[in-house]
């Protein structure tokens, strides 16, 4: 299952690359969010500083809805779907190819908009083990339930809107989580922030779970 | 002879409509079979039934020994399918496509190498992004992927469209060294003159059932390679 999952994310991984769509297209987006949050709150100053943990988490979301749809896209013309269930990867190590695809591609953003909310909102970085704990496990919750969710929408004609009305209000457990995790980072007391941090591993476990047991059913439906 | 493909009063729908409405058919191993008939005949369909992505819903179906829907999965692992459609990613090079495909079907490096060689694909134009080749380039490229995994019945989908004269003739010259080596091809066409003179067998299909099963003329008169006149199997 490794070795397919190792194929099908180097694909995706390749198909970016040559593409380019994340660095032109996903990555100015996402530091667009973040400056228009600025450019609405930065009157109130603290406001800002004091949000910045849930803006930070609220732009990497909209961001993944992009990153997924690109992913989901790849598989969905007929011809693609056909050779994929006449190939033999397993529907599981599709599935883990896809969403370690994602997860790379939302852990280079997350380094980026880190960046930016430090220059932009003035986010002085503490706890630094848990911001980047936090970061993995939140980064592969998305990935996986993104993956899952991409998957079960492909092939339907209104994908485009209905995989962010599915998609979001699913992850938000993970924008709490990752939020709460952040704030206590930054307030420098990690102690605090660490069950956040778990809760959001059990989640990315979940998911991935679920992810690759159902992967196989869903490309055979869609 | 070894059959290969066994059909009888098959049925298959495409949602709600029965796109196959009762097909009979065999072919045995190193036949090559030309499915015949107007746009909607239910060619497509009967190419994906016997690829086992379309389960029969009646009727009996058994492909390369493998009894169909329950081992479509057995089924899938030993036949290649060339679509209309193809499976190659427009920002990835031809030889990118070919070696994921490849190796996702547990193809060998020398495979891939030899896939690419063999369609052409193999100098300057390997390393071209799909999305600047030509469409009969690109159609190489499908075919390569399919040469790659070596599938013992080759399933094809209009073949011919978009090739040149010399792509066409490489075309049937890869289909004749396959079934030399074992392969079985069951190909649809609507460009009959070469499909005919390519098949050992012609079947006729009209809304969604086999309506007749001949030898093409240029068989019957014996222009065919004599190892492969009298295969004709009549479903």
């Amino acid at each position: 299952m490794w070795r397919d999952a190792a194929l099908v994310a180097g694909r995706d991984l390749r198909v970016e690359a040559r593409s380019r769509v994340t660095l032109h297209q996903v990555a100015p987006f996402a530091l667009l969010v973040l400056v228009l949050f600025a450019f609405a709150l930065d009157p109130a100053r603290q406001v800002l500083e004091r949000a910045t943990p849930g803006l930070y988490w609220v732009t990497v979301l909209f961001s993944a809805l992009l990153a997924v749809a690109r992913s989901a896209a790849l598989d969905e013309s007929g011809g693609v779907r056909d050779a994929l269930r006449l190939s033999a990867l397993e529907p599981a190590g599709v599935f883990a190819g896809k969403a370690l695809a994602v997860a790379a591609e939302l852990l280079a953003l997350e380094v980026l908009l880190g960046a930016g909310v430090i220059v932009l909102y003035g986010a002085e970085p503490a706890g630094v083990g848990l911001l980047l704990a936090t970061c993995l496990a939140a980064t592969v919750a998305v990935a996986a339930t993104g993956t899952l969710y991409g998957a079960l929408v492909s092939g339907l004609r209104v994908r485009e809107t209905l995989l962010p009305l599915l998609l979001l209000p699913v992850l938000a457990p993970v924008l709490i989580g990752a939020t709460r995790a952040f704030e206590a980072a930054l307030a420098g007391v990690p102690a605090d922030g660490w069950p956040w941090c778990g809760l959001l591993a059990v989640f990315a476990i979940l998911y991935s779970v679920a992810g690759a047991a159902a992967y196989g059913t869903l490309l055979e439906g869609s | 002879m070894e059959p290969v493909v066994h059909l009888r009063a098959t049925v298959a729908l495409l949602g709600r409509f029965p796109a196959l409405a009762g097909i009979d058919l065999d072919v045995v191993r190193g036949e090559i079979v030309l499915l015949r008939g107007p746009n909607g005949a239910g060619k497509t369909t009967l190419l994906r039934v016997l690829a086992g992505l379309i389960p029969p819903v009646r009727g009996e179906a058994v492909v390369l020994g493998h009894r169909l829907p329950d081992e479509a999965r057995a089924v899938r692992r030993r036949v290649g399918l060339l679509g209309a459609d193809g499976a190659l990613f427009e920002d990835l090079t031809a030889a990118d496509n070919v070696t994921f495909w490849g190796r996702a079907c547990r193809a060998g490096e020398a495979d891939i190498t030899a896939a690419l060689d063999l369609v052409g694909l193999g100098g300057r134009l390997r390393d071209i992004r799909v999305s600047k080749l030509s469409t009969g380039q690109r159609r190489r490229a499908s075919l390569a992927c399919l040469l790659a995994r070596r599938p013992e019945l080759w399933l094809l989908d209009e073949p011919h469209a978009g090739l040149d004269n010399e792509a066409r003739d490489l075309l049937d010259g890869l289909l004749h060294q396959a079934v030399d080596q074992g392969a079985t091809v069951v190909l649809s066409s609507h460009e009959l003159d070469r499909a005919e003179a390519l098949s050992d067998r012609v079947v006729t299909l009209v809304a969604g059932t086999t309506t007749r099963s001949s030898v093409p003329p240029s068989e019957s008169e014996g222009s065919r390679t004599p190892e492969r006149t009298g295969v004709s199997h009549v479903a």
